[in-house]
């Protein structure tokens, strides 16, 4: 070729230099555990359902988390969220409203009548569930989901456990819940109703069951000794919830003395309110920073007019009055009488002291472990009985709806593994997307949308529920709040900003790759990588 | 109640892309077909401001001119490190002037094109601040005086870096280069009258001044074209971190150059005929100190001895920045 004057040489491309080799430190792309993730009792990938929420597609948000949970529209309601106290967004401004995305999706997917696929194989393994609550059902679904015939025995007439029968219709109004436990059904689950187990290794051999999973719950109502006149009017809180699910409604009163400090104390005492009752004041022996009760809990029954009596305990009931003394706590923490005595109006005393678990089924069981009145399991959720797994209220657990679907879950991928003489082993958890890894400069600001309650009046007198959920427009709104902590969301800030064009993008969907011939390891790419989702590791040399 | 939509994006148009947007919404940077007109295998330092920023607003301009783009480039790293013959990094018709010339070769080139008749094809002339507002600047003068129709972008990074980190007129108060060591009673450069290249452009009443910085993508890409949308002389002056000369950590670039920013040192705002017409405005306001804290070049502000005093001057020129282009939002 003929050269312009003074051009000796063939003009080259760079490409020919490869800076790669220049490359101490080499970024790569993780996909970190988001702290909502990780604080799920049921195991939802959260993150990624809100993601698919974001661009509207809420079908496939709804599928996404299904896979772990079946309940969004019920849990959109009862769970008490830790995903939302650990959520990144709340050291910017505040957490994102995971739960009433949740149970936007749940509405929507009740509303639009999702259902769930039926499984692709079936085993022609039998599993009997005992009890339909929470557990049992999250159990029974997972069980059904993989190809497995699951047959729940429930004690009572109508399935839900404690969702049915502890938690107000005002805050998990039935029609809800009879939807989602519709849908679990429908997958070919056998569902007996009034069919209490009382001997369980009978039951199991009748049906022919390979495997049990029990979630019998904690209904028995634990006691205190109060001295009481022979006229005092004293229920115990389950029972009086229990009773709110039949014809008759139970006479309280005027004024009504709740005993306890856990969220069921202040459900009756919310419930007493909307049965008539002037005054309902819940009595508990310590502080409120000691209290088990949710924050939420007790700000919704303050708003309603319920009244606390902190630092007492009850030392006897009367007919129309009862006896408080006050307590003053020790350095410990610990509540000590200190003699000083009150008398409160009460035509009603109910104990809200925790329940216990009715183990009876399992008398004739080998193997078991019981400790402090509830079953043993190991990290599989099995019992010390071979193919006996059991879950939710009846094991050492933080008793929650969440916790009771998270052990139904993860009982039932233990299950299907024993079921083929395998163990299930579950996939290595990725590190934390901690705050610090996150570069938040690049989220646009934005308040969290505050979901509308009902007026305070209607809350006092009737049974309509009290927290509203949110449009169309908020929910999506609430979900590209979502941080995508440690997981690309595709903003290609790392395709952007590399100075040596190192950085290949691969299209929708499909994320990014580096070309490690050019790249030199500057970090802009993992520096300015809004959700923490690229790390820098030491390039071997 | 009032119908509402509401438009809320996640990361807005903060982030390069973001799949919430339309994809005509996205910057150029985003698309997978972007020129790359400063391709990989440039002999840059890692994480170089310069060549991000260069690829930045060429890029742009070749978006914006339909890739109908010629460009003259004065000595200096953008050179150095994209061209050593007869390799190069450009994949657009691009021309090395001499270190004080570009200006001129492409006021040359603007002429020839017009002469040919082909004033479809736009021409950028392209330098560092030593090349512009040193020994440029007399070239860049006669092209704004003359109007010649060619957008000028200066990449700032506040010295002359390809020949060893020396001063130039665009070098801040107390910093340290090679010419200005940190010795003395008034360590590093001295507190001069300094020298406003923007202000000195738009004193000429050219038809469009902007500034911008790499930390900025959709700004940057927004003012090259919008001053391809205009005929005759043009100044766009691109805020550049330099990781070697200023003394910080490779991947510390674009947060460096967001510091200078939102802390009111280097103010970015837009001019038509002499006026400003828009200012990009502090988002999260932050004392000097930290933008100058990671930077080497400014260490003899810290220790041995701190000099609060230095730092209260430098914080004072960021202040007057804000005043004069209302860099605040207004609280009320
Ligand atoms: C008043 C109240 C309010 C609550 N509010 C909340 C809340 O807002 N959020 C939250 O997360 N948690 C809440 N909880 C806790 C939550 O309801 C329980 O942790 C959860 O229901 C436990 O689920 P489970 O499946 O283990 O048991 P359960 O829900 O108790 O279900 C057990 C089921 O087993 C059946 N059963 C028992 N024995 C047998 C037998 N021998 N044979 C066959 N069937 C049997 C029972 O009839 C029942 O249906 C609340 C609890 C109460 C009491
Ligand atoms: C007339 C002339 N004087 C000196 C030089 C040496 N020289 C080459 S590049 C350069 C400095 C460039 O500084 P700047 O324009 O700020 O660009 P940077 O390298 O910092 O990007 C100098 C002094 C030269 N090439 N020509
Ligand atoms: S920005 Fe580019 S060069 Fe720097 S580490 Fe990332 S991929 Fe490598
Ligand atoms: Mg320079």
């Amino acid at each position: 070729m003929r050269k312009p004057f003074a051009i000796t040489l063939d003009p080259g491309s760079s490409l020919a230099n490869h800076t790669g080799s220049w490359r101490t430190l080499r970024p790569e792309y993780v996909d970190r555990l988001p702290p909502c993730n990780a604080a799920c009792p049921a195991g939802e990938n959260i993150q990624g359902w809100l993601a698919h929420a974001e661009s509207g597609d809420y079908e496939a948000a709804w599928r996404l988390l299904v896979q772990d949970n079946p309940m969004p529209a019920v849990m959109g309601r009862v769970c008490y969220h830790p995903c939302e106290g650990a959520c990144n967004r709340g050291a910017l401004d505040d957490a994102v409203g995971i739960n009433s995305v949740e149970r936007f999706l749940g509405d929507e997917a009740i509303r639009r009548g999702w259902g769930f696929p039926q499984p692709a194989e079936r085993s022609g393994k039998r599993v009997l569930v005992v009890g339909a609550g929470p557990s049992g059902l999250s159990a029974a679904y997972h069980l059904a989901r993989a190809g497995h015939q699951a047959v729940i025995h429930e004690a009572g007439p109508v399935a839900g456990g404690m969702m049915r029968f502890g938690i107000p219709k005002y805050r998990l109004p039935r029609a809800v819940l009879e939807a989602e436990i519709a849908r679990i059904l429908a997958l070919g689950i056998e569902l007996r109703l009034n069919a209490k187990v009382t001997d369980l290794l009978a039951t199991m051999k009748e049906g022919a069951f390979d495997a049990a999973f029990l979630a019998v719950g904690a209904h028995i109502a634990k006691r205190a000794y109060i001295p009481a006149g022979s006229s005092a009017k004293m229920l115990d809180a389950v029972s009086l919830l229990r009773s709110m699910e039949g014809e008759a409604k139970p006479m309280l009163g005027q004024r009504v003395v709740v005993y306890g400090g856990g969220n069921t104390a202040f459900d009756v005492a919310r419930t007493a309110r909307r049965l008539g009752a002037e005054e309902s004041v819940v009595v508990y022996r310590r502080t409120r920073e000691k209290m088990p009760a949710h924050d939420l809990e007790l700000e919704e029954a303050l708003q309603e007019g319920v009244m606390v009596k902190w630092l007492s305990t009850i030392t006897h009931a009367g007919e129309s009055s009862i006896t408080v003394e006050k307590m003053a706590l020790d350095a410990k923490g610990f509540p000590h009488p200190t003699g000083e005595y009150e008398t409160l109006e009460a035509d009603a005393l109910v104990l809200a002291l925790g329940q216990d678990v009715d183990l009876s089924l399992l008398e004739a069981v080998p193997g078991l472990e019981i400790d402090d009145g509830v079953v043993k399991v190991g990290p599989d959720m099995m019992t010390g009985h071979p193919g006996i797994f059991a879950g939710g209220d009846m094991v050492p657990s933080e008793r929650t709806v969440t916790v009771a679907i998270g052990h139904g879950k993860k009982a039932a991928r233990h299950v299907d593994a024993w079921l083929r003489g395998a163990r299930y082993v579950p996939p290595a958890k990725p590190e934390t997307a901690a705050f610090e890894r996150l570069n938040t400069w690049y989220y646009s600001d934005a308040p969290k949308t505050v979901r509308p309650l009902l007026d305070v009046i209607r809350r006092q007198s009737t049974f309509d529920e009290v927290v509203g959920g949110l449009d169309e427009g908020s929910a999506r709104y609430e979900a590209r709040r979502c941080l995508s902590c440690g997981n690309c969301f595709e903003c290609d800030n790392c395709y952007g900003v590399c100075p040596d064009n190192a950085v290949v993008k691969l299209g929708p969907g499909k994320r990014y790759r580096f070309n490690y011939d050019y790249c030199k390891g500057c970090g802009l790419c993992a520096a300015e990588c809004p959700c923490g989702a690229i790390r820098m590791v030491p390039e071997e040399i | 109640m009032a119908f509402q939509p509401i438009k809320f994006y996640q990361t807005g148009t903060f982030t390069v892309g973001n799949r919430l947007l339309p994809p005509e919404a996205r910057a150029v940077q985003a698309n997978m077909r972007r020129t790359n007109s400063l391709n990989s295998g440039h002999r840059a330092c890692q994480g170089c401001g310069e060549a991000l920023g260069a690829r930045y607003a060429i890029d742009a301009a070749m978006s914006a001119t339909n890739n109908r783009l010629i460009a003259a480039n004065a000595t200096g790293c953008l050179e150095v490190f994209s061209t050593p013959y007869p390799e190069t990094s450009w994949q657009i018709p691009w021309i090395h002037s001499l270190f004080g010339n570009a200006a001129a070769v492409a006021t040359g080139i603007a002429a020839a094109l017009r002469v040919k008749g082909a004033s479809g094809v736009r021409v950028i002339a392209q330098g560092g601040d030593g090349g512009t507002t040193d020994i440029g600047f007399g070239c860049l003068s006669g092209m704004f005086e003359r109007n010649d129709d060619v957008l000028y972008i200066c990449y700032d990074n506040e010295a002359y870096m390809n020949t060893g980190v020396q001063r130039s007129s665009a070098t801040p108060p107390a910093a340290r280069t090679a010419t200005t060591p940190a010795v003395g009673e008034q360590p590093g450069n001295p507190f001069g009258q300094g020298k406003d290249v923007p202000a000195i452009a738009m004193a000429h009443g050219i038809a469009y001044v902007a500034t911008a910085t790499v930390a900025e993508l959709r700004d940057l890409e927004y003012k090259v074209r919008r001053a391809m949308e205009f005929r005759g002389a043009r100044y766009l002056h691109v805020f550049v971190p330099c990781p070697l000369g200023w003394g910080h950590a490779s991947d510390a670039t674009i947060r460096i150059a967001r510091l200078a920013k939102e802390s009111g040192l280097f103010p970015v705002f837009e001019a038509e005929r002499g006026e400003v017409v828009g200012v990009s405005k502090i988002r999260k306001q932050v004392p000097v100190e930290e933008y100058l804290k990671p930077q080497r070049r400014f260490a003899h502000l810290f220790a041995p001895t701190p000099r609060p005093e230095v730092v209260a001057r430098i914080q004072a020129i960021a202040e007057r920045n804000i005043r004069k282009y209302g860099l605040l939002e207004r609280t009320t």
